[in-house]
């Protein structure tokens, strides 16, 4: 369509979307930036001005009381860390059980495979708070699998299972895995079967050919699929509210108490400025693999 | 070959079972008598009597009326920003802020949501101590945050699928003189109709569904489903809220029944069109 449309029709076709997210995604973070280098005070807003006039003559007051204040409390250093391990072994998790779900998908019947992608999304469809709201059923002392062990004889007191690491695990894994599966699909799908016969007939076992043909091959819907568990993971907020500990909170849960309970603007701006430097590497990664399944399609 | 097939199809099954399990404990409880959700009242269920409570919760019939009004409002602002950012990165070609719309689109949807939110809060207050406007949180922040995270879907829905056709049937109605805005909506859009279809169901649900960036930007009064519900749940299981996610997942697996019946038969009479104009060039 290049040729197809005047310079200013294409002016706003681009210009109309890029002036939304421009105000609404860009701005919004060169503001929490500014005020994450400013002081908490009493006042509408609650926070230091970051140009003060003094004589007459503007000066700069840049605070670093708020990411000094987050360094020098063991809290905050202990969530950072304990959110990256938690997205870690999630994704993880979110691996082992879904390129084998991906796998088999890939090599089912041309008439299943798309049932058995729709019963892989649906779930996608439905509430995701609702849906981490089933695990406290199941999860919880008297709750559904305590209640099944029970009767069985194979416990005789109720294992404490919510509020737990492993708790947090199954939330993520049970909430992110269409997120692991779908792109590894997309990537295992497009596999030339004739490279494994081809090793085949040189003599390698299925597991060779595996290990050495289709994991390679794999690699990019490998990346993709951890990025997508991975970036939200570190931030996620409802699933360790309703499901994790209470002694180690998530950064994303620090976030939203230093914003809502103790109303401290700077220090949540800078614990976000910090979440944010923690995955920019991972979203410039996962941007590049996307822009390439776009117009690669081509 | 057929053991190397084995593990893959066993892990298939347990995963779906791993998946759907809760979603149906949930519907089985929804019919259960006892006050304590989970320990099955055998003598007095199933009973629909959480279904009635349901119906005369003011409450959460109110935050729902409110969540529908919203998602539908973003669900269709960020189609026709979403088109147009799709259509963009798709067929303009290399055009200068490129790179800044297609980084722009994709960030929201891999950013954790506590950090959208509060952003986007901080810049309706500087925005309306600046001008006066946005005045206070509530309905309207709401739906331009959502508007905001769900045109990023939009996007990319959109744009792969016009990646996936040339432009020659666009270039062959220039070539016969049609104008580019009758190219676009007679030739482009019914293209690219289905991805409309499904870009606006899927930001309708995200929207529907969302309670991190809402919380940021909600204000007293504007508390939708998701927000009522979490502060429901958040101290403990109760049995409305079974009902609840039941009703929801029936409306949801019956929506995307419908959805999907529909794309497939616009696909069919797609192809058996190009089979007759084809058999007519014979």
């Amino acid at each position: 369509m290049a040729r197809l449309t005047s310079a200013a029709g294409r002016r706003l076709i681009a210009g109309i979307p890029t002036g939304w997210l421009l105000l609404l995604f860009l701005v919004p973070f060169i503001i929490v930036f500014r005020i994450s280098f400013s002081e908490v005070r009493l006042a509408i807003p609650p926070y230091t001005p970051l140009l003060t006039f003094r004589h007459g003559s503007p000066a700069l007051e840049l605070h670093w009381s708020a990411y000094q204040f987050l360094f020098t409390d063991p809290l905050y250093v202990s969530s950072y860390l304990y959110s990256l391990k938690v997205a870690a072994v999630s994704t993880l998790c979110c691996l082992a059980i879904g390129y084998p779900m991906a796998y088999a998908i890939a090599h089912a019947g041309s008439a299943t495979r798309p049932v058995l992608l729709m019963l892989i999304v649906l779930p996608f469809w439905t509430s995701f708070l609702l849906r981490v709201y089933a695990w406290i059923g199941l999860l919880k002392n008297n709750g559904v699998i305590n209640n099944l062990l029970m009767s069985l004889g194979v416990i005789h007191h109720p294992l404490a299972l919510l509020q737990t690491d492993f708790a947090v695990y199954i939330g993520i894994v049970y909430s992110y895995l269409p997120f692991m599966i779908l792109p590894l699909y997309a990537n295992l799908e497009k596999h030339d079967a004739a490279l494994l016969e081809a090793a085949a007939d040189l003599g390698a076992r299925p597991a060779r050919a595996f290990l050495r043909i289709t994991v390679p091959q794999s690699f990019p819907g490998i990346v993709a699929g951890s990025l997508l568990v991975f970036i939200p993971a570190v931030g996620e907020y409802v699933i360790p509210t309703l499901l994790g500990r209470t002694d180690q909170l998530m950064i994303g849960r620090v976030l939203s108490d230093e914003f809502f309970e103790n109303r401290d603007w700077p220090v949540a701006s800078a614990v976000a400025i910090l979440i944010l430097l923690l995955l920019v590497v991972p979203i410039l990664l996962f941007q590049r693999y996307q822009r390439r399944e776009l117009e690669g399609a081509r | 070959m057929r053991e190397r097939r084995l593990v893959p199809r066993v892990a298939l099954v347990l995963g779906l079972a791993f998946l759907y399990g809760p979603i149906l404990s949930m519907i089985v409880f929804s019919f259960n008598n006892s006050r304590l959700v989970t320990v099955w009242d055998a003598a007095h269920s199933p009973t629909l009597k959480w279904y009635g409570a349901l119906l005369h919760n003011e409450q959460i019939l109110g935050a729902a009326w409110l969540s529908i009004r919203i998602a539908v409002i973003a669900a269709s602002v960020a189609v026709v920003l979403g088109t147009l950012a799709g259509t963009a990165l798709a067929r303009l070609g290399a055009f200068r802020g490129r790179l800044l719309l297609a980084g722009m689109v994709t960030a929201p949807i891999v950013m954790p949501e506590v950090i959208t939110g509060l952003s986007l809060l901080l810049m309706f207050v500087a925005l309306g101590q600046l001008i006066g406007w946005p005045k206070g949180v509530g309905a309207l922040t709401i739906t331009l945050a959502h508007i905001t995270f769900c045109m990023a879907y939009v996007t990319v829905v959109v744009q792969s699928r016009l990646a996936g056709f040339d432009e020659s049937l666009e270039e062959a109605a220039m070539d016969l003189g049609a104008r580019p805005a009758r190219v676009f909506f007679r030739i482009t859009l019914p293209l690219i109709l289905p991805a409309i279809v499904s870009g606006w169901l899927l930001a309708f649900t995200l929207s529907w569904d969302d309670l991190v960036i809402t919380q940021f930007v909600a204000g007293p009064g504007s508390s939708t489903l998701p927000m009522v519900i979490f502060s429901k749940v958040r101290f403990g299981v109760t049995p409305d809220v079974n009902a609840l996610a039941t009703i929801m997942v029936l409306l949801v697996a019956t929506g995307v029944a419908i959805s999907t019946v529909w794309m497939r038969y616009r696909e069919r009479r797609r192809a058996r069109d190009l089979q007759l104009a084809a058999a007519a060039n014979l």
